[in-house]
């Protein structure tokens, strides 16, 4: 290797009297330049505060995107990307073709390591400040290589054409249909026609294999010639302020006086790291294996339960928690306005402070998001929201629930049952969550009150009246007051006089 | 000297003629391929006013008073749309031999709703939409009720106007 006082050595060219392989490489070198153009940018000197294990993730997540390249493209020698064939193709990819579940479960965990090591990529960079003049430009080509990244991810999920795929694809046309004036046009150009079919899958397959590749290869090698030509940042130190006057001579300064050549010198922690990373993909993809295909993506099988990929968990969280009032605005508004604010992040916030040990804000800014969509993923996986659609019939009611109940109680309960009450409120701990437990009802909801509920819902729960008849709302209501602990009474009508509701008392 | 070639003189304009002949071309060029491409890119526009009559099958399949799922095959079908061309929809028969067809898809995010005869009420499995038997809707999320298809009782079988994915933004 080369010697590090002799920056402009090539190596691989010999010493001394060339032989056959070495005039070989002269050759080679002198039409390609290599040594003249290349090994310069490739041995320029960068901070020598800059070569720590905090500066990996970049060069991390383009080792992933190389794998993914590599990865796909071996998929794509099996995968067969027509909606007819595409799902058949996988279950043959993933038990029949040799090692093919290996390659599916490289591609889906190099998808996952992707996209987190760029997440902790986005945090260091913002943490060190390194956004900030004169690096905007490197920032603002890394947020579309973020969203590009989330684009593969997204198109990749419909690439295992499953029931997930196919009802994924629902919601984003659900989504895309929300557009004032053009929402039919946006449905019908991501659907390729006005529904899901043949063409839908082709121009997935397309973004995912042609479109989004060459823009991610593109701005990859901007992302990189803006890192090569300004420089990569220095480790940040608190009072060490960036100026648009300064900054430039301070940094040039640094880089001589305390600088190195970044091949080889600079590159070896990337280097480590990047073996590591292969090593854990390796061992995830052999433990964990690939993910799906589940259903054969049939529109007619509707004992479905679409879930996304967990990267858009807490996208889905979000949609099921919005209010309708503001839903469609925050649903189409949101994602551009955050993603502009990002983008903008150096032109607002471009000189000062660089270090994190003297910038709250940024914490503030990271655990705020990270606990948000922590917060929002993990509620995407309970999905409190959904009902459960087979509570009803799957889960009995509790025995303690119904022991010396009087007939019309127990006739009650059977409602409860039957009239798929529990498909959205729970019973000893088992049913729905979409809306409250009924355990203890009685001791919030009076007599009247329940009866009003029942028969009149609210804007979350559907009214019963058309649908119960008067003595069935009767034995309901008869045994919900009795649901109540036994050392807490039910609760009372305090403008009605007396021991509150009769029949309720056990 | 090329100072001069771009200014005046006898021999610039033939350069000069060169370089605006070879934008023009070009220009031309790119607009012959490109409107094709255009074109092309935007056909799933042309499609979108396609709505066909589509038979469900026989009234006697669907009893009164009774929601039944029904499916029927994408009338615009091709060959390697597979089980894709496969679109499940709810026939309700309403007592007195007039019927309601509701499109699968839930109004709020296009998941599929599932019908429960017990409580007479559609159910979403995503966000916990409800919807009453006539496809009004009931509770949760839903900003309206079931999308409902054009239906028309010809001789003994039922007819449903569709071919389209439901959104908020263009009904079946």
């Amino acid at each position: 290797m080369a010697s590090n006082d002799d920056d402009t050595h090539v190596p691989g060219g010999a010493t001394g009297t060339p032989g056959r392989l070495g005039r070989l490489g002269a050759w080679l070198d002198a039409r390609l330049r290599f040594s003249e153009q290349i090994w310069p940018e490739l041995a320029h000197h960068v901070p020598r505060s800059s070569a720590s294990f905090w500066y990996v993730f970049g060069s991390a997540t383009l080792l992933c995107f190389v794998l993914q390249l590599v990865t796909g493209i071996c998929l794509s020698l099996v995968y067969s990307p027509s909606a007819a064939e595409a799902w058949a193709s996988l279950e043959w990819l993933t038990y029949r073709e040799p090692t093919g579940w290996f390659l599916r479960a490289l591609h889906y965990w190099g998808s996952n390591f992707m996209v987190a090591l760029m997440t902790i990529h986005v945090v260091q960079v913002f943490f060190f400040g390194a956004y900030k003049y004169p690096r905007e430009l490197t920032w603002v080509v890394g947020c579309f290589l973020f969203l590009l990244t989330l684009a593969m991810a997204f198109t990749g999920q419909v690439m295992r054409f499953d029931q997930d795929a196919y009802w994924g694809l629902g919601i984003g046309a659900a989504i895309a249909g929300r557009f004032p004036f053009v929402g039919a046009i946006v449905v019908d150009l991501m659907l390729g026609g006005p529904i899901i079919a043949a063409e839908t899958l082709s121009r997935f397959f397309t973004l995912h294999v042609f479109v989004v590749p060459a823009l991610l290869l593109a701005l990859v090698a901007l992302h990189l010639w803006l890192v090569l030509k300004v420089g990569i940042n220095e480790w940040p130190m608190p009072g060490r302020l960036v100026t648009r006057e300064r900054y430039l001579e301070e940094y040039h300064q640094l880089v001589a006086e305390d600088g190195e050549p970044f091949v080889p010198d600079g590159v070896q922690k990337d280097l480590v790291f990047s073996g590591l990373v292969m090593v854990a993909l390796v061992t995830c993809a052999a433990v964990l294996g690939p993910s799906g295909p589940n259903g054969e993506p049939d529109p007619t099988l509707i004992n479905t339960l679409p879930r996304p990929d967990f990267w858009f968990l807490p996208l889905f969280a979000a949609f099921a928690l919005l209010p309708a009032y503001m839903e469609t605005a925050l649903m189409l508004a949101a994602p551009p306005v955050l993603f502009l604010l990002a983008v903008a992040l150096p032109f607002y916030s471009g000189t000062g402070e660089k270090s994190w040990k003297v910038r709250p804000g940024a914490w503030i800014l990271v655990v705020t998001v990270f606990v948000t969509l922590g917060t929002l993923a993990w509620l995407g996986i309970r999905s409190p929201w959904s009902p459960q659609m087979d509570a009803w019939s799957a889960t009995p009611t509790p025995v303690e629930m119904v022991r010396g109940r009087t007939p019309l109680q127990l006739q009650g309960a059977l409602i409860v049952q039957s009239r798929q009450c529990r498909n959205c409120h729970a019973l000893g701990g088992a049913g729905g969550q979409r809306g409250p437990a009924l355990d203890d009802v009685a001791t919030r909801l009076t007599r009247d009150q329940l009866i009003r509920q029942v028969i009149q819902g609210d804007g979350d729960m559907p009214a019963y009246g058309k649908n119960l008849l008067p003595a069935e709302v009767d034995a309901l209501v008869a045994f919900l007051v009795t649901l109540h602990p036994a050392n807490e009474p039910p609760a009372r009508d305090a403008a009605t006089l007396g021991p509150g509701v009769a029949g309720a008392a056990r | 000297m090329r100072e001069q070639t771009l200014t005046s003189g006898p021999d610039t304009t033939r350069r000069q003629f060169l370089t605006r002949l070879g934008v023009l071309l070009n220009v031309l060029g790119a607009t012959l391929i490109g409107i094709p491409i255009l074109g092309y890119l935007a056909a799933p526009l042309r499609r979108r006013a396609e709505q066909a009559w589509i038979p469900l099958g026989s009234v006697a399949g669907f009893p009164a008073g009774e929601t039944r799922l029904a499916q029927y095959e994408n009338p615009f079908r091709v060959p390697w749309d597979g089980v894709t061309a496969k679109i499940p929809c709810w026939v309700r028969h309403v007592e007195g031999g007039t019927f309601q067809v509701f499109a699968i898809n839930c109004a709020h995010l296009g998941c599929p709703v599932r019908w429960f005869q017990e409580s007479r009420l559609f159910l979403c499995p995503c966000h916990g939409g409800v919807y009453y038997e006539d496809g009004s809707r009931a509770s949760g999320p839903p900003p309206r009720g079931l999308f409902e298809y054009e239906v028309e009782v010809r001789g003994e079988a039922i007819w449903v106007r569709g071919g389209r994915l439901p959104t908020l933004s263009a009904d079946v």
